[in-house]
């Protein structure tokens, strides 16, 4: 594995569609769950642990070959908010298009013409990760770092937080995001012997019912 | 436990059968539908408990599962943890309503429940789940709580909650519970919904009602306390029609 | 670039051909400061060129939905060919940095409603740098108007130096605002060589002429 791919793969201005997400932050920041620096620390924690750990589980498994339909199924499975789901494909469909047109590989055209609409983004960040040449824990750590990364950026949007301080709060998630890349990895190979079924279904309530009171909302900043 | 259709339009009951700390009762039911009560002969689980919950509606049946009260959730002596293991069928043409009171966490208990529901393509659930951290004003137990609902042999929904101390860092934090103490799960499967699923919504704080990637919705709620929490829950289950 | 010509392949980039091999709609931007009237144009686009071209429009909100809804309310398009893209609150990034969501919508239009002529991509009110991605749009338009500064045009930037048109916009409030409309003209001229420069009043009845006639060379040209 070549580690400046990994860093293309993993820079935040990777042209994928994410910058118009805030991972439920918008929602947690609206409804006042989250006002400073602190706050951010234990949202991204949170989300860190449940849906990021379930994410970078569906990346690993990708990235080792788990078949992409299956974890489609796991990943709605894994996911009740339909503003989630929209929001998973939406930007797996648009990470699809960047994939292929910077790493080519017939896997990742094979998966545009099987989900023409999108799959869920960790499911494509898998396959992303094979089509570069990276493996499965590369695959784990670019899903669990966007996930709290991309609520970091947003969240220094909506509440002019100190750039700092945001960043200072990454830095001490560090050491979890290793342990969740970590597990991760071990799901995802305990899933390509045992299937789908063993990989992590940690749930966050407020990121589910934050996501739907978000979508319903008229005006926002973020799509989700 | 086991019922079944008795081919009238009525619910039979062949097996009933509950051991341990666990009784089974039938109670009057209404119409067609067969009601069971759970009873806890004594508190529990404990810690090193493993309590197993097995019923099938099969084919024709209407059986309605409750609880005479509340599960508290206790330490054991040994510090060792519990398990609460539900195994749910339901068949084609059958409905069951899995209702029972709600799971409290006690300090320093730890329990693991896994619930697992499995139904034919025809078949029609409600299912409602609620836990409570913690007696009034006390610090919650360790609580893992997994649920999984297959449709016809596919998975559309399969969630982990996890609380409390020793639970994985943020549980209680903006992403997680908020604070929150009381927060429940009601999951409704009904084939009509295949064709006309019901819209996702918000209609309060703390509540929405959405629609799963199959004939399936499920409605998440976190409330201060349990009173709370069942209001929602059944404020939501009522838009459900 | 990729040449993607397979018959059920997405394109991943500005290609000009759909996948089913036919030539896609010509894509124009339209940026510009707020309130220089990037909407107000496109709508009176839409009425001047709705008769004899097919067409779509994309809008990039900086809160969800404003300027189509605006569109919606004008009736300017059946609602079926207006989208809006959410940015994230940076506009700019959604038409030059990370086009992803964007191009996803175009297709989108012409998958729904095609085949189209023309799609109009409008961005959100920005600052002057903002331009369109070439991975994006074939031409593009700059909005300014006389009530910004009569200095805009000397200042330059990228837009008012190297759009494909540049929109005076507002001359009708000149001399109320104090701006030499002559002075602009021979600063943009200064500025943009042989490219061309319309001012406009889009208060007269047939005030997008100019603009119309230009979209409809680009036309002949995109089709020839």
């Amino acid at each position: 594995m070549s580690r400046a791919t990994l860093l293309v793969l993993a820079d935040g201005r990777f042209p994928a569609g994410g910058h118009a997400h805030s991972g439920g932050a918008e929602a947690a920041v609206r409804a006042g769950r989250i006002t400073d620096a602190a706050g951010l620390e234990e949202f991204c924690r949170g989300r860190l642990h449940t849906s990021g750990a379930v994410a970078a589980s569906l990346a690993a498994a990708a990235a080792l070959g788990v078949d992409p339909g299956e974890l489609d199924l796991a990943a709605d499975a894994r996911t009740p908010s339909p503003a989630l789901r929209v929001a998973a494909r939406r930007l797996g469909r648009q990470l699809t298009r960047a994939a292929r047109a910077t790493w080519p590989h017939p896997e990742l055209d094979a998966l545009a013409r099987r989900f023409p609409k999108g799959t869920h983004q960790p499911v494509v960040l898998g396959l992303t990760a094979r089509a570069a040449g990276l493996g499965p824990l590369d695959a784990a750590y670019c899903s669990a770092y966007e996930g709290v990364s991309g609520a970091a950026t947003a969240v220094v949007r909506l509440l002019s937080l100190d750039p700092f301080d945001a960043t200072g709060v990454l830095a001490r998630l560090a050491p979890e995001v290793d342990v969740v890349a970590q597990d991760a990895v071990e799901a995802g190979r305990l899933a390509v012997t045992d299937g789908v079924d063993v990989l992590p279904a940690r749930a966050a309530p407020l990121l589910e019912i934050g996501a739907e009171a978000h979508a319903a909302l008229p005006v926002r900043l973020f799509a989700s | 436990m086991l019922a079944h259709g008795d081919g009238r339009g009525g619910t039979v009951l062949p097996v009933l059968q509950g051991e341990g700390p666990l009784a089974v009762r039938r109670t009057r039911g209404s119409g067609a539908e067969a009601r069971v009560m759970l009873v806890g002969a004594m508190s529990g689980p404990l810690g090193g408990d493993h309590f197993t919950v097995t019923a099938e509606a099969a084919r024709g049946a209407r059986l309605r599962i409750g609880s005479a009260a509340a599960t508290l959730a206790l330490p054991g002596q040994d510090k060792a943890g519990a398990r609460y293991d539900v195994q749910l069928t339901v068949g084609d043409d059958a409905e069951l309503h899995w209702l029972p009171e709600q799971l409290i966490s006690a300090h320093d208990s730890d329990l693991h429940v896994t619930t697992r529901v499995d139904l034919a393509a025809e078949a029609r659930l409600v299912l409602r789940e609620e836990q409570v951290l913690g007696r009034s004003g006390e610090e919650p137990g360790r609580l893992t709580s997994r649920l999984t609902v297959r449709i016809a042999g596919r998975c559309v929904l399969d969630q982990e909650l996890a609380c409390g101390p020793g639970a994985p860092g943020g549980w209680d934090g903006p992403a997680g519970l908020a604070g929150h103490r009381a927060v429940g799960q009601l999951v409704v499967v009904r084939p009509e919904f295949a064709a006309d699923p019901p819209a996702a919504r918000t209609f309060a704080e703390g509540v929405a009602v959405m629609p799963l990637a199959g004939p399936a919705a499920l409605v998440t709620a976190v409330a201060p306390d349990a009173l709370l929490l069942r209001r929602l829950l059944e404020e939501a289950s009522d838009t459900l029609g | 670039m990729h040449l993607d010509h397979h018959h059920d392949l997405p394109a991943v980039s500005a290609d000009a051909h759909r996948p089913d091999g036919r030539r896609r709609a010509l894509r124009i931007g339209l940026g510009g400061p707020v309130g220089s009237g990037k909407t107000a144009t496109v709508a009176a686009l839409c009425r001047a060129l709705r008769e004899e071209l097919s067409l779509a429009v994309v809008t990039n909100d900086i809160y969800t939905r404003e300027d189509a809804e605006f569109l919606l309310r004008e009736a300017v398009l059946p609602p079926e060919r207006i989208s809006a893209v959410e940015t994230g609150a940076c506009p700019h990034t959604a038409i030059r940095d990370d086009i992803s969501a964007n191009l996803e919508a175009v297709e989108d239009l012409e998958d729904e409603v095609g085949p189209l002529d023309l799609v109009l991509v409008e961005s959100g009110g920005d600052n002057l740098t903002a331009t369109f991605s070439k991975g994006l749009v074939d031409a593009q338009i700059f909005v300014i108007d006389v009530a910004g500064g009569d200095d805009v045009p000397r200042k330059g930037g990228p837009g008012v130096t190297t759009a494909d048109l540049l929109i005076v916009n507002k001359v009708d409030l000149a001399p109320y605002v104090g701006s030499d409309l002559a002075r602009m003209a021979a600063d943009a001229k200064a500025q943009r060589g042989e490219l061309p420069v319309v001012l406009q009043s889009l208060r007269s009845g047939d005030g997008v002429r100019d603009v119309a006639d230009w979209v409809r060379a680009r036309i002949a040209e995109w089709t020839a």
